[in-house]
């Protein structure tokens, strides 16, 4: 896929869960849930709480540190007013997971 | 509309509530009000005077109505002044200190006081009780006896009635020896039968109360202070002070003075008006009404409420009809509810009975024409609520009369609960009506504590609160049109905790992903999940699937989230337990990776805290000590203290047991934290008291064991679940109590929730006695989930998912 970079594969996220990811000069909250995969700004616009730590539902993401949910499709607030950055992400044949170069 | 001035001698029970009922109809703008209490107090909740005596409650706590209260209403009140004279005509009554107020409207609710038998020598020459004489009456009569009580080595109670034996407790609890003498043949003869009787009697001399039955005491031995008692029979007594509580005697003289109808007290019609003038009122224990005086409160809430309707004219048919007596008896220790008659007194009256005196157990219903008429419960009052409502209300009572003295699993209290009106009183000690708890829910108070605190149902005698939980279970429920998802276990699936855990079971439900296909449509979703996890870990055990992505961040990386993303590290430390080995190796492992914060925890244990994601399995390796749990919803902590091993108090082996305690539940997840304790002897200094379970050593190998403790956000004192003998019996008990709490909690529900949700007495019935007969099942469970559990540290050997422990993926960024 032309420039897309691949940022990590879905071995290296366990179903259900999320990692922090460092790619192309930036940090990035990878997850991958059973309906797909998905990016978002790190850091929770609340207190900075570690996204990629949080529970995933099946198209949401929960901080860990006072439970503020955003939608990981479009990045708004579920039960807050904050909403997050996301990021379009494609999976390769091989399980590559890869970011939509202009996003970078 | 002019103002009018109501007036109200006494400000007691029942004077004050009036006024409460008054001002909830508007009256404040109708009235001027002025109250005149004798007492130099604000109103008190009188019927805890028995607690403040056994120590239970100060009597700061009882206040219903601080003097706050009257002047944020408006009301005027006269505290210390005695009326003494009421002018008819005139309409205008005086204290005795001179105080004059003019009324519209007049309400007598002077009470009553302790009748003082003519025994000789109990009165001095100013005809004052004799100094180490009281009545039991008056918060000021309470200070007096227990200042006495300080001074004295034997105390007297004259008197074997409810009162009388909740002065007994009382004293007890003061170090004095306590006697009873009581003129009848068995105590409370005027709410027990002869077997019943005999029971709360051997239950009372095991206390250590000395009963003394069928005496008649003739004279008061000593000449300034009292120095003992002579009987009819000649016997004597030797004691320090005396407590006489031989019944009550209406406070009728200003009526009678003011030429007011007087028999045994001021006679009323059904509008609590007295015969004589239409402006004057009556209510509490100084009204005749149809012949009948009362002593009990219950009575007093519907006659303030008959008067309120009549002076603010909100409802003129209003009209009393009488009251029906039911009690419960505050004494620690022994359970007893009476209600009604006590012996059968004609042909329809049929007698369901069950004793088991051996174990203080005793019921006995007086059934006529398919109605409860009398009834009397001991030992197991789990079913009063329920009775005292249908005795009450008079209403049918089912056939299966074995379920009205058993909890048979098949409660009918739903559909009672459908039936019983709107303004059914719930709770009689404070007058709260179904009603008054379902406003109380609809404004936003879902739990039973805060209902509770909101309109003090339930904090009376104690002995409907479980009803009160039902009725508040009842009312939130009531709201499943709007939002049926409150009755759900979690909000996504449409089910209650006993329907998810049928489902679960029945299509073999093994991992929280698994639940959500079968039962949410395959939607996830994330404030589920934990919640989840733990039904099904506590379900299946061994057999239950984990993924890792239903847990919460501090049980997949076993450590607690800190607000900067790090995270901290508790290892074990049983019953708070080290030795210098240990404490070194933690120095090192502080040193090793820089631990920003070292910190001794709330939990007897040391706080590693501010360790990056990537170092705890290092951290974990390093330190080659379990886990401390400290992070899940899970069995956290044994604390312990000292005990028989140093202490010189102990009475037992409190570091022991803890230590037992924790390497058994170690690992044990369950709906909510749990916390326990162990104490060596009662004076607790392990908190075990107000832990979720807490063991406190007794002596004689004997451990008592408190369940529902909190000393958190809440604060409770544990309910005694039950003594037993021996650390084995403690491990069993704790276990079982565990397992069902672990069963039947709702999720992050704290025991101090689920024990009063649930009530003591079915807890004890179920875990303790097998009511139920599961308590096999209990245990094999908990084995299992014993067996299940591990620590969690070893995962730092063996990771179980992809970059567990990883701060940051770094990606070679190849396109
Ligand atoms: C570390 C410790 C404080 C300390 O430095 O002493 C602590 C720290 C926290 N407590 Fe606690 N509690 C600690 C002992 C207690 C105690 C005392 C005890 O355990 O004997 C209590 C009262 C007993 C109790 O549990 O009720 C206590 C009552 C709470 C509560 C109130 C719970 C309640 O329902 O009343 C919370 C909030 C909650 O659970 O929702 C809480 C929550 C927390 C959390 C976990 C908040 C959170 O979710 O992150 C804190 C973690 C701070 C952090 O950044 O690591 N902590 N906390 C103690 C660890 C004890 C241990 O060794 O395991
Ligand atoms: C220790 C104890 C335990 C009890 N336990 C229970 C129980 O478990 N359940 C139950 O239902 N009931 C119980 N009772 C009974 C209950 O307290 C009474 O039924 C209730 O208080 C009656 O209310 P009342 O307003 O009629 O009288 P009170 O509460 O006595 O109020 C009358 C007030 O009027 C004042 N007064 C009297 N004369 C004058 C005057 N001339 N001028 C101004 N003020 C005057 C008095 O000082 C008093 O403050 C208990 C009572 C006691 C003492
Ligand atoms: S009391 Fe509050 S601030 Fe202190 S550790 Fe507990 S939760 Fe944190
Ligand atoms: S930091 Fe995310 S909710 Fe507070």
């Amino acid at each position: 896929m032309a420039g897309a970079i691949r940022i990590a594969h879905l071995s290296d996220i366990p179903e259900g869960e999320g990692r922090l990811v460092e790619a192309a000069g930036m940090h990035l909250a990878v997850f991958r849930t059973r309906a797909g995969v998905f990016a978002t700004q790190p850091e929770c616009p609340h207190r900075q709480g570690p996204l990629a730590d949080g529970l995933t539902g099946t198209h949401t993401i929960m901080c860990p540190l006072h439970d503020r949910t955003y939608d990981l499709r479009t990045g708004a607030g579920v039960n807050t007013e904050c909403s997050i950055t996301t990021y379009p992400l494609t999976v390769g044949e091989d399980g590559a997971i890869m970011l939509a170069a202009a996003a970078g | 509309m002019t103002r009018q001035r109501l007036v109200v001698i006494g400000n007691g029970m029942a004077g004050a509530r009036a006024v409460e009922e008054v001002l909830a109809r508007g009256g404040a703008d109708m009235f001027d009000i002025t109250m005149f209490g004798d007492e130099p107090y604000g109103n008190y909740n009188r019927i805890m005077l028995s607690n403040v005596l056994s120590g239970v409650q100060d009597a700061s706590e009882i206040y219903i109505n601080p003097l706050d209260w009257y002047a944020d209403n408006a009301i005027t009140l006269h505290t210390g002044s005695p009326v003494t004279e009421i002018d008819r005509a005139a309409r205008v009554v005086m204290s005795e200190a001179g105080v004059k107020a003019h009324y519209d409207v007049l309400l007598i609710a002077t009470g009553s006081r302790a009748f003082i038998p003519p025994v000789e020598n109990i009165r001095n020459d100013k005809g004052e009780l004799r100094e180490g004489v009281f009545g039991f009456r008056s918060i000021d009569d309470c200070t007096g006896i227990m200042a006495t009580a300080k001074r004295s080595k034997v105390a007297a109670v004259i008197g074997g009635g409810l009162l009388g034996l909740e002065a007994a407790r009382g004293l007890l609890n003061h170090g004095c020896e306590v006697h009873v003498i009581h003129l009848s043949k068995h105590l409370m003869n005027a709410q027990l039968d002869t077997q019943g009787g005999a029971i709360l009697r051997r239950q009372m001399e095991e206390m250590g109360v000395v009963i003394h039955l069928g005496k008649s005491t003739e004279a008061v031995l000593g000449d300034g202070r009292i120095t003992g008692l002579r009987f009819k029979d000649g016997d004597t007594l030797a004691c320090d002070m005396l407590v006489v509580s031989a019944g009550i005697r209406p406070n009728v003289e200003v009526a009678q003075r003011a030429g007011l109808t007087v028999e045994r007290a001021i006679v009323v019609d059904n509008h609590m008006r007295c015969l004589d003038d239409r402006r004057i009122f009556v209510v509490g224990e100084c009204a005749q009404h149809r012949g009948k005086v009362y002593g009990l409160v219950a009575p007093l809430w519907d006659q303030a409420k008959v008067f309120a309707d009549h002076v603010t004219d909100r409802n003129l048919d209003a009209a009393y009809h009488g009251s029906k007596l039911a009690t419960k008896l505050k004494v620690m220790g022994v359970e007893l509810a009476s209600m009604g008659i006590t012996d059968p007194v004609d042909e329809r009256d049929e007698v369901i009975q069950f004793s088991e005196p051996g174990r203080g157990t005793y019921k006995k219903l007086i059934v006529r024409e398919g109605r409860l008429v009398g009834g009397i419960l001991m030992g197991d009052i789990s079913k009063a609520a329920y009775l005292m409502q249908a005795f009450d209300r008079d209403s049918k009572l089912p056939e299966e009369r074995l379920g009205l003295l058993f909890d048979l699993g098949t409660p009918s209290q739903k559909i009672t609960l459908d039936e019983m009106p709107a303004d059914q009183q719930v709770c009689n000690c404070n007058g709260v009506t179904k009603e008054a708890i379902g406003a109380c829910v609809k404004s936003g108070r879902k739990t039973t504590k805060a209902v509770m605190d909101a309109t003090r149902a339930g904090m009376g005698c104690g002995s409907c609160k479980s009803l009160v939980g039902e009725v508040v279970a009842w009312f939130a429920g009531g709201a499943v049109e709007e939002d049926p998802s409150i009755h759900y276990y979690v909000p996504c699936i449409p089910m209650t905790k006993p329907e998810l855990v049928a489902a679960v079971r029945d299509q073999e439900l093994r991992s929280v992903s698994s639940v959500f296909r079968a039962l949410s449509g395959g939607i996830e979703d994330a404030a589920s999940k934990p919640a989840l996890a733990s039904l099904l870990i506590t379900i299946w055990a061994g057999e239950y699937e984990d993924e890792r992505d239903a847990r919460f961040i501090n049980d997949r990386v076993h450590a607690n989230i800190q607000k900067d993303g790090t995270f901290s590290v508790v290892p074990e430390m049983a019953g708070g337990v080290t030795s210098p080995d240990d404490l070194i190796r933690i120095a090192e492992v502080a040193k090793k990776y820089n631990v920003p914060l070292v910190k001794l925890t709330g939990g007897q244990r040391i706080d590693l805290v501010g360790i990056s994601k990537e170092d705890l399995p290092k951290v974990w390796a390093d330190l080659g000590m379990p886990s401390g749990h400290a992070y899940g919803k899970s069995y956290r902590t044994c604390k312990s203290c000292i005990g028989t091993e140093f202490c010189r108090f102990g009475l037992g082996d409190s570091m022991g047991l803890a230590t037992k305690i924790e390497k058994r539940f170690r690992g044990v997840d369950s709906p909510a934290k749990l916390k326990l304790a162990t104490a060596g002897c009662p004076r607790n200094c392990s908190e075990a008291m107000v832990k979720d379970i807490g063991a406190v050593a007794i002596g004689n190998d004997k451990w008592e064991i408190y369940v529902g403790g909190a000393a958190g956000a809440h604060i409770r004192k544990g309910d005694v679940l039950c003594t037993v003998d021996g650390e084995d019996a403690v491990m069993q008990i704790t276990a079982r109590f565990m397992q069902y709490y672990r069963e039947n909690a709702k999720w992050k529900e704290r025991t101090y929730t689920f024990v009063e949700r649930v009530g003591i007495e079915r807890l004890r019935a179920v875990v303790v006695d097998d009511s139920d007969g599961i308590v096999e099942a209990l245990d094999a469970a908990m084995q299992r989930s014993v067996d299940a559990a591990y620590d969690p540290w070893q995962e730092a050997v063996h990771p179980r998912t992809a970059n567990q422990f990883s701060d940051l993926l770094v990606a070679d960024g190849a396109g």
